[in-house]
């Protein structure tokens, strides 16, 4: 049977998880199609899952890791909440991932893993293959290791190498049933085992096994296509978020024209800035990584001090060890950027998984009144525009800011506009060069506008001044007990944050009919979950308005206006309520929260039921 | 001819000046407020008497310091100066010597402050040896606290948070920073201005992370701490010189040596005793520092009998910023990064 004689069935959009084993290859193999569902001008957003632990005992719950990728043929806004298809490598996979799967979904099964061992060591009680469990699904049990094994019989590899390639033929399989292409990947494969030529042979003939499985198998009557989706003119690339923010931190520099500085200590899931950043060498970026949290944000600061656009970067226990750095860099207000990619909390927490649980430790947790902005992604590729917005504000107002991205933003991906480099704002460092007080110095005297003190970098003669974390008179910056002073300086470091709304842009509100009485509004990852709820409770007719904010420190100067112009407003977080605490301290809106602390971002089916309650209350 | 090679490797990329300086152009207005008495005053006067000797632009010298008594220095210096938070001060000032060749970085600290709550950060900024000089003025006690035992405190101590004597086992600073993989290790006393001088002198010129020992006595809460070594009655019989090439020998009229014992290890021997080949010759700049360190082990913690003082350790090892900013030369050195071509990255896609 040809390809040509299985009908081709066009769909809007497909969710596919790929689940298996730690060591089973399933984020590549979900990079991989992702990147050729990329290339197809899909519209896509992914959502990897892994495990802690690097190699969890193999077969057992702990070590499942998965993929998540949803790709349509128009503009989507979440990995999606539930599989259409899951590919279940093993049964603890199948049991990990199983109660996400609506009933009549495809499930491709490896029955190979389905041993006795295998099936008993995830507590099955009966094979769930043959015992009628998983009647309500389209399943295709397939031998993936074995037919792998069987496509390269002809290698000069072990058995288990050859079984190891499985995930290509898995791979190959969803390529053939999806009708990707398969170029990307063979050049892929070729550049990775460049220097294993069996390996490479062998994986690309697992690929290509597993295509032809598909166009010859009886148990896909079908493949599908989902049509590429109409986007913008331009040129796109796929993008994760801690890459995406380490660009933004290089563009930063770029348009400073500041030696870019990392000081930071490895941590999931901020690692990876650290991993991308040390290789842009070509463009001066220094990587320091120092002995603990704290040396990585005092190199920071030290840099900072030195005139460098400097960064530091972690997790919430992270910033936890920072917080008397910050708690200095706001009183010496020099400039620098605090990266938290929180992760589930407390204390270790969970360090794969994400939340939302800092954002009152970036507000407040630090001793004094020690204020600091704070800017908050909302999409994978949004991490570019965020990371370059906090270098601005750190740069044009002398103060540390914290930049709050999460666990799902830092590896999830979506398609991305590469900006146009030549457009991006330009960030102007103003270094002081001259006396500015009578023939003296005064490193705490102010810009009226910004309220900003002078950055006087070490090497410029005339302005030796001292600094400190004492507290310091207004002006001179001489250390100062005297309590009017004291009272003075609290309000005007506070001042000159609150100052930084009038140089941020307006909340927007979505609200196409203009008619909602009920607004959601949301910080952060949750953009896309919020966006897709409300597009949902729109297109069964009721009427809703969205807000993110960007900016949560300060929040922009028609933040009360927009929350007084609705009857109800809900704020759905991945915490207990804690923008939602702000914002009733702040504003007295009574805001209702919905609250979700699973390590995963939440779905839009059910945040889509509570705004169509809310509504309905009203 | 590189910058090792030059008399002052560890300023060269230090910018001169050809005004000439003195003490009082490195004294701010600040009123400076140790109590009456206390040994930070002879360590600052001695350091603004040095500094002009290097002749090196003001603007271009940094004073950083953690918390504690010390750590107020940077306010007396008329540099550029941080006085940050405790125990940081190696952190912030490995960031600012990082990315600022061209700055003279010093760091104040204190036993307290450098042993205690900064220890990880000082260790590993001498393993990674960055180019600074570590002034760590040890006397003992935590003064500003109003008086606890410190890290260095000997055992036993009565202190305000040890009524019955305190437990803990202290450290011995410059066996820490020989442990530690320090490239410049030095022990000097604040009252002698003529040895703290020289100990300078050598530890700017050094290229990489200098430990300088600075004993200080503090008159108000561990008074006398260093006492038996001061006294010129004492001293002698106690305090061990060390002077590069020559024997190691003290005591009046040279009537001690350093020697080798029958098992290997290094003992205080009366130089009568022994034939002059038995005495052990000093080297500073000897590769391996177990002699070094063996000499900083003959200190007895109460009695201060047999503590060496002066260079211990001074060799060259590649300073950790300046193969940083060789790597980065070198990677630029095949092309700038090119900010478009980052962004689009190789995989992309044209929407029409
Ligand atoms: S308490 Fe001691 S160390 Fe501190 S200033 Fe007074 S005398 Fe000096």
């Amino acid at each position: 049977m040809s390809s040509d004689a299985k009908a081709v069935v066009p769909l809007g959009h497909v969710v596919i998880r790929f689940a298996g084993d730690s060591g089973d290859g399933m984020q590549l193999t979900g990079d991989r199609f992702t990147s050729e569902t990329a290339g197809l001008g899909n519209d896509l957003s992914t959502l990897p899952d892994f495990p802690a632990e690097i190699r969890a005992p193999a077969g057992t719950l702990p070590g499942v890791s998965a993929f998540q990728l949803h790709f349509a043929d128009h503009d989507i806004m979440t990995p999606g909440d539930r599989p259409d298809v899951l590919v279940a490598m093993n049964p603890a996979a199948l049991k990990a991932n199983l109660k996400d799967l609506r009933a009549g979904s495809t499930l491709i099964v490896n029955t190979d893993e389905f041993t006795k061992r295998n099936i008993e060591k995830v507590d099955y009680a009966a094979n769930p293959l043959d015992d009628g469990s998983l009647d309500s699904y389209d399943v295709h049990q397939i031998g993936l290791t074995s037919m792998t094994v069987e496509a390269l019989a002809g290698f000069d590899i072990t058995k288990k190498d050859a079984g190891r390639a499985k995930n290509m033929f898995a791979l190959g399989l969803l390529c053939w049933l999806y009708s990707r292409s398969t170029e990307g990947t063979i050049d892929f494969l070729k550049a990775k085992f460049a220097k294993k030529p069996e390996i490479l042979a062998a994986n690309i003939a697992a690929f290509e096994a597993g295509w032809s499985f598909g166009e010859t198998t009886e148990s896909f009557s079908v493949r599908y296509e989902v049509k590429p989706a109409p986007m913008r003119a331009g040129l796109y690339r796929n993008i994760t978020g801690n890459p995406a923010l380490a660009y933004g931190l290089i563009a930063a520099s770029q348009q400073s024209g500041l030696p870019l500085f990392l000081g930071s200590y490895p941590i999931t899931p901020a690692s990876d800035i650290l991993h991308e950043l040390s290789k842009h060498k070509n463009f001066g970026v220094v990587t320091f990584q120092a002995e603990d949290e704290i040396a990585g944000i005092g190199a920071a600061l030290g840099a900072a001090y030195g005139g460098a656009l400097a960064v530091t970067a972690t997790s919430g226990p992270g910033i936890a060890l920072k917080s008397e750095t910050i708690g200095l860099a706001v009183s010496l207000e020099l400039p620098l950027i605090v990266v938290d990619v929180q992760r589930g909390g407390p204390s270790t927490g969970l360090p794969t998984k994400t939340e939302q649980a800092d954002l009152l430790q970036a507000m407040f947790g630090r001793n004094g009144e020690a204020p600091v902005p704070i800017v908050a992604p909302r999409s994978p590729g949004d991490c570019f525009d965020a990371a370059l917005e906090a270098a601005r504000i750190a740069v044009t107002y002398r103060t540390p800011v914290l930049l709050l991205s999460d666990g799902y933003l830092a590896n999830g991906s979506e398609p991305w506009a590469v900006p146009d480099a030549t457009t991006l704002p330009v960030i102007e460092p103003a270094f002081a060069t001259e006396p500015n007080h009578d023939g003296e110095f005064w490193p705490y005297l102010r810009d009226p506008e910004t309220l900003a003190r002078p950055w006087a970098v070490p090497g410029t003669a005339g302005l030796e001044h001292r600094i400190g974390g004492l507290e310091k008179a207004d002006g001179t910056g001489n250390i100062s007990y005297d309590p009017d002073n004291h009272e003075h300086m609290v309000r005007l470091r506070q001042a000159k944050v609150d100052a930084i709304a009038r140089s941020i842009g307006p909340l927007e509100v979505d609200d196409p009919s203009g008619e909602a009485r009920v607004l959601v509004l949301g910080w952060g990852s949750t953009y896309g979950p919020i966006g897709a709820a409300c597009r949902a409770v729109r297109a069964e007719g009721g009427q809703v308005a969205h807000a993110h904010l960007r900016h949560l420190n300060p929040f922009p100067a028609n933040t009360a206006e927009v929350l007084r112009a609705y009857d109800r407003v809900i704020i759905p977080e991945m915490n207990l309520g804690q923008l939602a605490l702000l914002i009733r301290g702040r504003f007295l809106v009574d805001a209702i929260g919905y609250n979700q602390v699973r390590g995963m971002p939440f779905t839009s089916e059910e945040l889509a039921t509570t705004i169509t309650d809310v509504i309905e209350s009203l | 001819m590189t910058a090792a090679d030059l008399p002052m490797p560890g300023l060269a990329l230090v910018p001169r000046t050809d005004e000439k300086q003195s003490a009082k152009d490195f004294k701010t207005d600040q009123e400076v407020r140790w109590c009456p008495g206390c040994g930070d005053y002879a360590i600052l006067a001695a350091v603004q008497g040095f500094l002009p000797e290097l002749g090196l632009r003001k603007e271009n010298i940094v004073f950083v310091s953690g918390i504690g008594c010390s750590s107020r220095f940077p306010y007396y210096m008329d540099t550029f100066g941080m006085h940050s938070i405790h125990g940081r001060a190696p952190a912030i000032a490995t960031g600012l010597a990082l990315t600022r060749p061209d700055l003279s970085v010093w760091v104040i600290t204190g036993d307290g402050d450098a042993l205690s709550i900064g220890g990880n950060h000082l260790i590993h900024a001498l393993r990674r040896n960055v180019n600074l000089k570590i002034l760590l003025f040890n006397n003992r006690i935590y003064g500003l606290t109003k008086g606890q035992y410190s890290p260095t405190s000997e055992t036993g101590k009565v202190t305000k948070s040890t009524p019955l004597g305190s437990l803990d086992h202290s450290f011995n600073p410059v066996s820490l920073a020989l442990g530690a993989e320090a490239s410049f290790v030095a022990r000097t006393m604040d009252s002698d201005r003529k040895h703290l001088t020289e100990v300078l002198r050598r530890a700017a010129a050094h290229e990489g992370t200098a430990l300088v020992e600075i004993m200080q006595n503090c008159n108000i809460f561990n008074d006398g701490a260093w006492e038996s070594l001061k006294d010129s009655e004492t001293s002698d019989d106690r305090m061990i010189r060390l002077e590069d090439g020559q024997p190691v020998v003290f005591g009046k009229d040279a009537s001690k040596a350093v020697v080798r014992g029958a098992d290997g290890h290094i003992v205080v021997a009366n130089t009568a005793d022994v034939d002059d080949w038995e005495i052990i010759h000093y080297d500073s700049h000897a590769d391996d520092p177990g002699l070094a360190f063996a000499l900083s082990r003959l200190a007895d913690v109460h009695s201060l009998d047999n503590t060496a003082v002066g260079v211990f350790r001074d060799v060259q090892r590649p300073a950790y910023d300046r193969m940083v900013r060789e790597q980065v030369a070198s990677v630029r050195a095949n092309g700038e990064g090119d900010l478009q071509a980052l962004l689009q990255g190789k995989d992309t896609w044209t929407v029409h």
